[in-house]
């Protein structure tokens, strides 16, 4: 059930069964970032971080880094061209004026993205004046027209791989809204045209152009001058480009770095609603948690990976074991032995398929009927006719009568309960949150279930129960800390996040990693307002009275004592018995070894650090402690 | 270890009564000593029935009275001998008291361990509790009964009930069971006892707890609502998947001979370098390496430890909202109990009062929670409130995980409105689902909820366990096939469907379905292959199964009178076996070449050929089953056939 994250990129039939998934048919992106580097991008400023003025250029470029940093982890698999026009210097294939692709080594123009090229292209900043440099490429009386260079050597770069399997991507970044503004009459319409036509053909070949305008401080970039009919605006398009340009380059700059999966059917089943009327589903994982990424092991010494071996080892003889070992349980004083096959056997009870065997109100589906994060499942007309409309027509009776049906899912690894709760469609503002289709939810089996409640009853009285008056005050309580659009998924996992921010430094070999923000801790200057206060104090004095404070104390007294008082005589006995040996001169001689593991618990005790490990494990501890 | 053996009497109704579920509690009981073998070798088990012919027990002998009770086995360690005494159950003949039975279980408990082991002494009565219990000889039913609670609650002993009810004792006098339901509910009030009821042998068989697990708490300490309010709680696992046993890997190379051979395989792993030489790389050489985009970094231990996420252990509230914001599939895992200290008399109220105010108001609370010092990770998630319907169990919470942003993946999907109209069901079709959805009911009001998951026990470690003690008697027996209790999980309830057959019927008059024409014959699996009721895909699936499949199939099916348009050649077979009338065999035939005809005249570029060929090779080889005469009816078909394709 579980996909391997790795084999989610690897050739696998795409969903694109029928004419709605049409667009998201392509698994990868090949972008081309076209970046101006006219003196005007030098020479206007903007206000940016730390209130300190920044060039355009330096926007433009420091936008393409982090969404590269993000791009490396989210989408590694993705491939990235940067080119610079109106430049001084020009390298590309074809030799055109006034457009520089920047490029490192090991790498394609167009190509993956690699530490390398993060790392060169942070540094770009500093030495681009010396290599590339900055001109206007569209001067008056010269044939000349950087723009139409570059759009066609970004079409040229995007000429690799099928529009079916990519989607080609150029985006463009300039601040300067009428690119033929310096000329006049016949040369001004001329160059309009040759470009327009040259942004035309690379549309026709199925490669989209993406505009980022850079807005100077006291003029507002006019997309209608030119570059609306380069692109293709109009209407209701035009009004809103600008707004939203604004959007995508923020976004650009802080997007999540999260792993990113395309949609892939996990797997094609059967639905058996009776007998003779079976319709297919295709099942998605839309929640799955998120791991950081195969990890490989390495030879420390050459940095090359390694392949690891498993083999069977006989332990009475130590021979080896070639042929796949039959499974043994001890049971009743011998070893009852299973064949793989059996095995399997055994647990193959079901055909595979899912069998409907009722429903339920949705009140019978408990908070702890979980076990498992619920899959998603769509229906498919691609091999039965007709599954679609059954499943809707079932979908919509569960959605109105509040019912959900049980099933019995037959896989051949985890044959389980399952019940599908039907999800109505959610959209806020045109986007969709929550699919229309079918959850499945594992269900636990009775051998699943613990009855931990039952464990501590208080035999002699009832449970207490809160009184109407704590309820009140716990309500009031409840009213006061309100997270009123909270949504699932709102927050970052804080761990993950700092996974890549370590993993990004030590790639790039930065000197610091970059913090990162646990946006999982609770809000406390929500909490220290006034009335939030309050509404606690209040519901502490009904249920505790005045002696929370004191309770607390002796309860904590109580329980935290007898614990910590082990703790302590043990910490306090080894601080004794360590002091019996001479650490900093044993060290010295390289005598640790010969003492009793014993005898080194206590110094590790003494100085609270871990006692557990092999021999060696200890002697190293005691070295780093003491800072050797 | 020792300190947790459990002292177990099984109290088990023999009488005429019971004899219906009866291979049901053998089952059930011998799977309980069956996982004690294999879990818990040190418990103690020793088994009373009631309901018997003869008589023997102590106290018969000691006080006299207590007729009809056999002490099948003395309590002791448990032992194979105890599994095959159960796998026997006697039959009864006269109808048991469970009252006397339970004195009789007490007094066993009570001799062997006098006032010790408190709280680890347990019966377990299963009865269905239709027949009276003996007037008492001084004070009322009642009055007996909470002198023997009181008894049972100072000797520290538990009682877990299973009372089998419902379709299995239709024709009981329901006084009495009334009354015996009032007096077993004194036990549940008074005593640590729980009680179960179960309609049906599947629930029988889940409704037992075959393995007790020692629960372990995964966190104590405060939940905090602000940094001035905390609550004290314990937190444990309220599910956790049990799984299928990890079975040790056994090696054939040890001599037969050697009796101390320990047949073990060791597992070991070694890392290559991939270049020609194949060295063996020795563990302090390896270090992780961490993929960034085509490159891979490698880290070491030691750095990561530096740097990486080190929450503080705690659990903190966020907030409340409202419990619409929380839709049910996004619970990630298996469910947490959150209990307040136990005896801590202001946390539980603390927990009580929240709990039902959160209920009152809809709203559930969002929680970050590290659970242990050093934890890698914070966990977020939702807490729902657990109001308890046991005036002795306090008021709980449950804690589902939610997932973090990253762990949700946005995909999207069309709307089933975009949709064009002929995937869209029509009014009669909605009409037949809505049908479908209201009767095929598994908690219909005033009945046991079917499948309830509490009670519905995992047919894979069922069949397992019943395999393992089936093998250790012979070792080359075949894997049983699902027995008809537990496919009443796998499969649906033949009664259910069969009382809904009309409802059924007209779902699938309303709706067709045919294989995707366009699609590729090697690529078509899915509809081939149903009828006959083979295994698809899984061809590791049993034989038997698929009998069963086919047994079930034909029972419902055996009303087929139209040649459909999924299964023809089933559907033909099916009316040409019909017996119960001679007419079948022409009808069946007639409606075959008009089918067959059907097919032909509405085929586009011969996408239907196939399935016509099929329909005529069925035909033919029915006709010549038939009789003669039918094989020259057949020749007239086909040479209609040959006219028309003309």
């Amino acid at each position: 059930m579980d996909l391997d994250p790795e084999d989610v990129f690897k050739d696998e039939e795409d969903g694109s069964d029928n004419e709605f998934f049409q667009q998201s048919a392509s698994s990868k992106e090949y972008v081309v970032y076209l970046v101006d580097a006219s003196p005007k991008m030098f020479n206007t400023t903007c206000p940016g971080k730390d209130q300190k003025d920044e060039t355009h250029f330096h926007l433009a470029v420091s936008c393409i880094a982090e969404s590269l940093k993000t791009q490396i982890i989210s989408r590694s698999y993705d491939e990235v061209a940067i080119c610079f026009f109106n430049t001084r210097e020009k390298k590309n294939l074809q030799d055109l004026n006034g457009v520089f692709v920047f490029n490192v080594a090991e790498r394609e123009h167009l190509d993956r993205p690699t530490a390398r090229l993060i790392k060169e292209f942070d540094c770009l900043q500093e030495s681009f004046m010396r290599e590339i440099g900055s001109q206007y490429g569209i001067v008056p009386g010269s044939r000349e027209n950087s723009l139409y260079n570059a759009l066609w050597v970004a079409q040229a770069l995007l000429r690799k791989g099928s529009i079916k399997t990519a989607d080609k991507r150029i985006l463009l970044l300039t601040n300067e809204d009428d690119p033929f503004g310096g000329l006049l009459g016949a040369a001004k319409a001329d160059m309009t045209r040759t470009s327009l036509q040259r942004a035309k053909d690379a549309q026709d070949l199925g490669i989209s152009i993406e505009l980022l305008p850079l807005s100077c401080p006291d003029e507002e970039f006019n997309v209608k001058v030119f570059y609306a009919d380069l692109l293709g605006l109009d209407g209701e398009d035009l009004v809103q480009f600008m707004p939203s340009a604004g959007q995508k380059l923020e976004d650009m700059k802080d997007q999540l770095r999260k792993r990113m999966f395309t949609r892939r059917i996990i797997r094609r089943i059967t639905f058996d609603i009776t007998n003779g009327l079976s319709i297919q589903l295709n099942t998605y994982a839309l929640i799955r948690p998120a791991v950081p990424g195969a990890i490989t092991w390495l030879d420390s010494v050459t940095n090359l990976p390694l392949k690891i071996e498993r083999s069977l080892i006989c332990e009475d003889t130590g021979a080896l074991i070639q042929e796949p070992p039959k499974r043994f349980q001890p049971y009743r004083n011998e070893n009852v032995k299973f064949s793989m096959d059996e095995i399997s056997e055994m647990k193959g009870i079901s055909t595979g398929c899912l069998r409907l065997l009722g429903f339920k109100p949705l009140s019978c589906l408990k908070d702890y009927h979980n076990l498992r994060p619920s899959t998603f499942v769509y229906p498919s007309d691609q091999e039965v006719v007709g599954s679609t409309c059954i499943f809707i027509a079932l979908y919509r009776s569960m959605l109105r009568l509040k019912r959900f049906a049980v099933a019995f899912y037959g896989s051949s690894s985890h044959p389980q309960l399952v019940a599908l709760v039907a999800q109505d469609e959610v959209a806020k503002a045109g986007v969709q949150i929550e699919p229309p289709g079918i959850n499945m939810i594992y269900l636990p089996y009775s051998d699943d279930i613990r009855d931990v409640e039952e464990i501590f009853p208080d035999t002699d009285d009832d449970a207490p129960r809160a009184d109407e008056d704590q309820i009140q005050k716990a309500a009031a309580l409840i009213k006061r800390i309100d997270m009123r659009d909270f949504s699932v998924s709102q927050f970052a996992n804080p761990a993950l996040q700092r996974h890549y921010a370590v993993l990004q430094a030590l790639a790039l070999e930065e000197d610091d990693i970059p913090e990162t923000i646990d946006e999982t801790l609770p809000d406390e200057e929500g909490l220290a307002r006034p009335a939030v206060v309050k509404a606690i104090e209040e519901f502490k004095l009904s249920v505790y009275g005045d002696n929370y404070d004191e309770e607390r104390d002796f309860l904590g007294k109580g329980k935290v004592g007898e614990a910590s008082r082990k703790r302590k005589t043990i910490v306090e006995n080894a601080v004794k018995e360590s002091a019996n040996y001479d650490w900093a001169d044993l060290a010295e001689n390289g005598q640790l070894k010969d003492l009793t593991v014993a005898a080194l618990k206590t110094y590790l005790s003494a100085h609270n650090l871990p006692v557990t490990g092999k021999k060696e494990a200890l002697i190293s501890r005691i070295l780093t402690r003491m800072g050797k | 270890m020792a300190r947790n053996k459990e002292k177990l009497v099984l109290l088990l109704d023999v009488g005429p009564s019971m004899h219906s579920v009866l291979p049901e509690v053998e089952k059930v009981c011998s799977m309980l000593v069956e996982k004690k073998l294999i879990f818990r070798k040190n418990d103690e088990v020793g088994v009373v029935v009631f309901g018997t012919e003869e008589t023997n027990n102590d106290l018969t002998k000691e006080v006299g009275g207590y007729d009809h009770i056999v002490v099948l086995e003395d309590i002791k360690v448990v032992d194979g001998d105890l599994i095959d005494t159960l796998q026997k159950l006697p039959r009864g003949t006269v109808d048991g008291d469970f009252l006397d039975a339970i004195v009789v279980g007490m007094d066993m408990l009570i001799k062997k361990y006098k006032d010790i082991h408190k709280g680890k002494k347990r019966l377990c009565l299963i009865t269905n509790a239709v027949h009276p219990i003996k007037d008492s000889l001084e004070g009322t039913k009642e009055d007996q009964v909470e002198t023997i609670a009181a008894q049972m609650t100072a000797q520290g002993m538990k009682m877990e009930s299973v009372v089998v009810r419902g379709r299995l004792s239709q024709d009981a006098n329901k006084r009495i069971m009334d009354e015996n339901d009032r007096l077993l509910s004194i036990f549940s009030k008074q005593t640590l006892t729980r009680t179960v009821y179960v309609d049906s042998p599947t629930s029988l068989l889940g409704a037992l707890k075959t393995r007790r697990i020692t629960p372990v708490t995964v966190f104590r300490g405060d939940l905090e609502l602000s940094p001035d309010m905390k609550i004290k709680v314990w937190v444990y696992k309220r599910t956790q998947e049990e799984k299928f046993p990890t079975l040790k890997k056994y090696s054939e190379k040890a001599p037969q001979t050697n009796k101390f051979a320990t047949h073990q395989v060791k597992v070991d792993y070694e890392y290559k370098t991939v270049d020609g030489a194949s060295k063996v790389v020795p563990p302090e050489q390896r270090i992780k390496g961490y993929r960034y985009g085509p490159q891979v970094v490698p880290i070491s231990a030691a750095e990561w430890d530096a740097v990486k996420f080190k929450p503080e252990k705690g659990v903190k509230l966020l907030g409340f909202t409202d419990a619409s914001n929380i839709m049910r599939h996004y619970y990630m895992k298996d469910v947490y109990l959150f209990i307040a200290e136990p005896g801590n008399t202001r946390a539980i109220l603390s927990v009580s009062a929240i709990a039902r105010a959160m209920k009152e108001m809809n709203k559930v609370a969002i929680l970050r929670c590290v659970w242990r010092q050093g934890q890698q990770n914070v966990v977020l998630g939702v807490l729902t409130p657990n109001i308890s319907q046991n005036d002795k169990l306090p008021d709980s919470f449950y804690f589902n995980v939610l997932p973090f942003i990253e762990d949700v993946r946005e995909y999207q999907f069309p709307s089933f409105n975009s949709f064009p109209v002929s995937w869209q069901p029509n009014e009669q079709q909605q009409k037949a689902a809505d049908e479908l959805v209201q009767m095929l009911n598994l908690a219909p009001s005033g009945k046991e909820e079917a499948l309830l998951p509490d009670y519905t026990p995992n047919p894979v470690l069922e069949r397992f366990y019943r395999h393992l003690e089936l093998k250790s008697k012979q070792p080359d027996a075949a894997v049983p096939p699902l027995d008809g209790t537990l496919k009443r999980i796998t499969e649906p309830d033949p009664e259910l469907f069969f009382e809904n057959k009309s409802v059924i019927d007209a779902l699938r008059k309303h709706f067709e379905l045919k294989e995707n024409p366009k699609l590729k014959k090697s690529a078509r699996r899915l509809l081939r292959e149903k009828p006959s009721g083979s295994n698809d895909e899984d061809g590791d699936a049993d034989v038997s199964d698929a009998q069963a499949v086919n047994s079930i199939e034909k029972a419902l099916v055996v009303k087929i009178e139209k040649i459909g348009d999924l299964t023809p050649v089933q559907d033909f077979e099916v009316i040409l076996s019909r017996r119960d009338s001679p007419e079948w065999v022409g009808k069946a035939i007639k409606e075959m070449r008009d089918k067959i005809l059907g097919l032909l005249s509405d085929s586009h570029e011969g996408d239907n050929h196939l399935i016509a060929v099929e329909c005529i090779a069925a035909l033919r080889k029915g006709c010549i089953l038939e009789s003669q005469n039918h094989t020259t009816i057949f020749c007239a078909i086909l040479t209609c056939i040959a006219s028309r394709k003309e």
